[in-house]
């Protein structure tokens, strides 16, 4: 897909806000996604179609829902663009080792 | 309740060459890191996926196969108990052709909440179809990097 479109639907925090959301709980409704967040429905819709555009989020009818889910193809080959078979056991180590320091869990 | 995940890429060649790519099993091990594939592709098929030493990883088999539009298959891990114990998945590859592009989807589900199978396997999707799709508009596969997709 087009890398542009991906760096786009990034480069804002609410959209990662969601895409942590997806990723700690992966198939949410939109109103599921709503929840607890300080933006109206429709700000939520409209990101969640960016994230759409970008293959970044994909979706499914479940019944008469509409769950959405994270799709991490697009960022996984953005990583491979620039990370060599040799660094990524380092960077790895490293990332653990930041979140350790750091006190994070994942998500 | 399920886990589920949902894999999708956008490759650009025709929806033939994208089932080939799925089924032909020298063409699998180019983009599965070494892993083998054997199955004869048909309803009812046994299906196995194997380390590069012959070790068996995943084992199931066909459900449904619909060349070149659909494939369902039957899909447990053999190799680490604790995964094993959550029983079959159900892996659903969708094709769907668009222009010159061919739209990959993959759901990968089981139906128990927050497997941890589904967990495992989320790392390695994402490699092996960017390397799919390397593989198929470039002519070649990405790196073996390390560990086979989920070790």
């Amino acid at each position: 897909m087009d890398d542009d479109a991906v760096f786009r639907a990034l480069a804002d925090a609410s959209r990662r806000r969601l895409l942590d959301r997806l990723h700690r709980k992966n198939g949410q409704t939109l109103g599921e996604l709503c929840e607890g967040l300080d933006m109206t429905r429709q700000a939520v819709a409209k990101h969640l179609a960016i994230l759409e555009e970008a293959n970044l989020v994909s979706w499914r009818r479940q019944g008469r829902e509409k769950l959405h889910f994270i799709n991490p193809v697009p960022i996984n080959e953005i990583a491979e663009r620039w990370i060599s078979k040799f660094e990524r056991p380092r960077l790895t180590a490293l990332s653990e080792l930041k979140k350790r320091l750091e006190g994070k869990g994942d998500g | 309740m399920s886990s589920t995940y949902i894999y999708v890429t956008y490759i650009r060649a025709t929806r033939e060459r994208v089932w080939d790519a799925l089924t032909n099993p020298e063409f699998m091990k180019q983009y599965w890191f070494g892993m083998t594939q054997e199955c004869e592709w048909k309803p009812g098929a046994p299906w196995t996926m194997k380390f590069s030493d012959g070790r068996v990883a995943d084992a199931g088999e066909v459900l449904e196969i619909d060349p070149p539009n659909r494939l369902v298959l039957k899909w447990r891990n053999e190799f680490r108990p604790e995964l094993k114990a959550e029983g079959y998945s159900r892996c659903v590859y969708e094709l769907d052709e668009d222009g010159d592009v061919t739209r990959l989807t993959i759901t990968h589900s089981i139906e128990r909440d927050r497997a941890r199978f589904i967990e495992a396997v989320s790392g390695g999707w994402p490699r092996v179809l960017s390397s799919l799709k390397t593989l198929l508009e470039t002519g070649a596969s990405l790196p073996r990097s390390h560990n086979a997709p989920h070790t």
